[in-house]
């Protein structure tokens, strides 16, 4: 067999650096990442409740994964889900969300919370969630997911159901010190407004 | 090692690798060309057209589907129980063409596999390299006496294809007093979306509960175990007073006499092996086997139509793939999720062999949400894998698995929230 030929098929296989019979029974990127499509939306970009996964950090996608698998973060759906893939495939999956392009949710949102919002990111969020919650450096997209879900997910951290990382918890802190828990809703109206 | 910039280079630059390659779903790999002819646009035919297009834009799709709307089934029951109007489950096809696939509306009634010719009603031929066909289901009339197509479209409708037996359906229970009687017989053998009649009957409870509580509704099942069983009885006891005297469900096993065998459109009566039972309203869902076309153009072997599970091309017919619910994909229960996976990893091995390229290993998933009232939904969620030496879909192991019995009333809620997120991007996933 030509290198060439070969190099093609390893590409086909999704397997680029693994061996043997592994490789040929590991799906494409796209194979796998294309059954995630009907509950995250087209290439991860959701248009209703469920997150988006376009534009994610590969490494905050992998993490987020495996903490589903092992039980560290809760769930509703996605740990039963994450418990099927392999490290690889996950890998992957991370690899290619993070190169797609984030079609921001289209929704409703209020100006005035919206403005309230975004005044609390740049004070306490943005140092971490760069460009608006846009491009995150850890972390996932903000800007254009869901409040909805947002909202899931803020419940979840201020009620301890899912850990803060220490950055996070101080800034939440800080923030719910000098403002009253409408603030989250204000942050959640904000990224929501990122359209 | 070499790195992944020196593989695409060491590759000319005609194969983009998946995980570098920008657009979603698909990968141009150098355009082979051919014309694929898919029938039937529902979730199976529409994402593989779709798919194909966004896999390689070279090849020609054309979609032939006998209707210019599409309803879909799911959340068809949430139109029953009157939480949403029909327009919100009708889909049209102008996003498929956006897509450059052409869109013809006719009926398909022949597929010739030695010449690769599909012919239609109005008389048009087309030829195509690959045929992807994806059909749906036929009903088995004759299985229940009395039951008929026509009985089905004025007082006994099934409302399993959605449209305009949903809405009579939902008419009739509109129309019905305070204190009558639903009935839901469910069908034998393998039918589409195995929780469907159970989250029908949810949902019909709630409208009765808020509108007609003297009102109930009756399961006449074929079997004895369901899909989430012990998670739609412990719904229907929070909700619907399941397993007390005043419940508004009552569940009617197989071996409990369930199963009915006739049914009467002058009397409004079915007939279980026990009982007569006498109701206002009767659903009977018809058991099934694959959509008519499946059985004209010889592609099934039973009921259904057996399929190499890698790719799925007709074990019968070279050249035809067969997706959906028609296929024998046994492995994975019969869904608008199924249905577009699979449609997908068939767009994929498509072009792999228009190019004439081995077809890439298969992944496969499926989530099957059922809402058993506003703000309790459940789920199902299973991956799976391609067994090659037996040419098997099969569950991975350790994986998947059904909504936790001891979950929340916060997480159902959220369930419920899903349910809907995945409506809309299942839809614009297949249609958008
Ligand atoms: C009440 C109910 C609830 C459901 N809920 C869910 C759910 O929550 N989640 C889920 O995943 N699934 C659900 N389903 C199942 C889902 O609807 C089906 O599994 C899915 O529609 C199968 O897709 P398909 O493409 O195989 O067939 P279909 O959806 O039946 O599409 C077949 C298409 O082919 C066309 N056609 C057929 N023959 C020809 C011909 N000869 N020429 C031209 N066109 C032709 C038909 O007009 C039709 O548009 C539900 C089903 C029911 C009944």
């Amino acid at each position: 067999m030509g290198s060439i030929t070969l190099f093609k098929k390893m590409v086909f296989a999704g397997g680029l650096a693994l061996s043997g019979a592994a490789w040929a029974a590991t799906p494409s990127a796209v194979m796998l990442a294309n059954t995630c499509a009907a509950c995250h939306g087209t290439g991860g970009s959701s248009m209703a409740q469920i997150p988006s996964l376009a534009g994610a950090p590969a490494e905050y996608f992998v993490d987020t994964m495996k903490a589903f698998k092992s039980g560290e973060r809760k769930a509703t759906v996605m740990d039963r889900v994450a418990k099927g893939y392999s490290d690889e495939e996950i890998a992957l999956m991370g690899d290619y969300f993070a190169q797609q392009k984030l079609t921001p949710m289209k929704q409703g949102f209020d100006k005035a919370k919206a403005s309230q919002g975004q005044r609390l990111h740049d004070k306490f969020c943005e140092k971490c969630h760069e460009d608006g919650g846009r491009k995150p450096d850890q972390g996932g997209v903000l800007a254009g997911q869901s409040m909805t879900y947002l909202t899931f997910t803020m419940a979840d951290f201020l009620d301890g159901q899912r850990t803060m990382d220490k950055d996070m918890k101080k800034k939440v802190d800080e923030m719910l010190k000098s403002h009253d828990k409408s603030s989250v809703d204000a942050l959640i109206h904000f990224y929501g407004s990122q359209q | 090692m070499i790195s992944r910039r020196n593989f695409i280079k060491l590759s000319g630059g005609a194969v983009a690798v998946g995980t570098l390659a920008g657009c979603a779903g698909g990968m141009s790999r150098g355009g082979a060309g051919g014309k694929v002819v898919v029938v039937g646009g529902g979730p199976g035919g529409a994402t593989a057209a779709k798919y194909l297009r966004m896999a390689d834009p070279s090849i020609e799709v054309t979609l032939i589907e006998a209707n210019p709307k599409y309803y879909t089934c799911f959340m068809s029951n949430e139109v029953l129980g009157g939480d949403r109007d029909l327009d919100s489950i009708t889909f049209g096809y102008d996003g498929l063409r956006r897509h450059g696939v052409r869109v013809v509306h006719d009926m398909v009634t022949q597929i010739d596999p030695a010449t690769r010719k599909i012919m239609t009603k109005r008389g048009a031929t087309f030829s195509y390299d690959r045929a992807i066909v994806s059909p749906g289901i036929d009903f088995k009339w004759g299985a229940i006496e009395g039951h008929s197509a026509e009985l089905a479209e004025s007082t006994i409708p099934h409302a399993w294809k959605a449209g305009p037996q949903t809405v009579a359906l939902h008419k009739q229970l509109l129309d019905m007093k305070n204190g009558g009687t639903v009935v839901i017989a469910t069908p034998a053998g393998a039918f589409r979306c195995p929780p469907g009649p159970y989250e029908r009957a949810s949902l019909i409870a709630q409208y009765l509960k808020r509108h007609k509580p003297k009102s109930k509704v009756i399961i006449m099942d074929s079997g004895d175990k369901f899909a989430k069983q012990g998670l739609f009885m412990a719904g229907w006891k929070k909700h619907y007073g399941y397993g007390t005297s005043n419940s508004i469900i009552e569940w009617v096993s197989g071996s409990q006499g369930g199963k009915i065998e006739g049914v009467d459109g002058k009397a409004m009566t079915v007939q279980g092996a026990v009982d007569k039972i006498k109701a206002d309203v009767i659903n009977v869902i018809p058991p099934q086997k694959a959509g008519k076309i499946a059985f004209d153009a010889g592609l099934t072997d039973g009921d259904w139509c057996p399929v190499n599970k890698k790719t799925f091309e007709s074990k019968i017919h070279a050249g035809i793939h067969v997706l959906g619910d028609a296929s024998n994909s046994a492995g994975m229960p019969k869904s608008g999720y199924s249905a577009n996976v699979q449609a997908k990893v068939c767009a994929m091995a498509v072009a792999d062999l228009l190019a004439g390229r081995e077809p890439g290993f298969p992944s496969y998933m499926n989530t099957c949400y059922s809402v058993v009232a506003e703000d309790h939904g459940i789920s199902v969620s299973i991956v799976y894998t391609f067994d090659e030496a037996k040419n098997e879909i099969v569950a991975v192991k350790g994986a998947g698995g059904v909504t936790p019995s001891d979950a929340s009333a916060e997480a159902l809620r959220r369930e419920a929230h899903y349910a809907h997120g995945w409506f809309a991007n299942i839809t614009n996933d297949i249609f958008g």
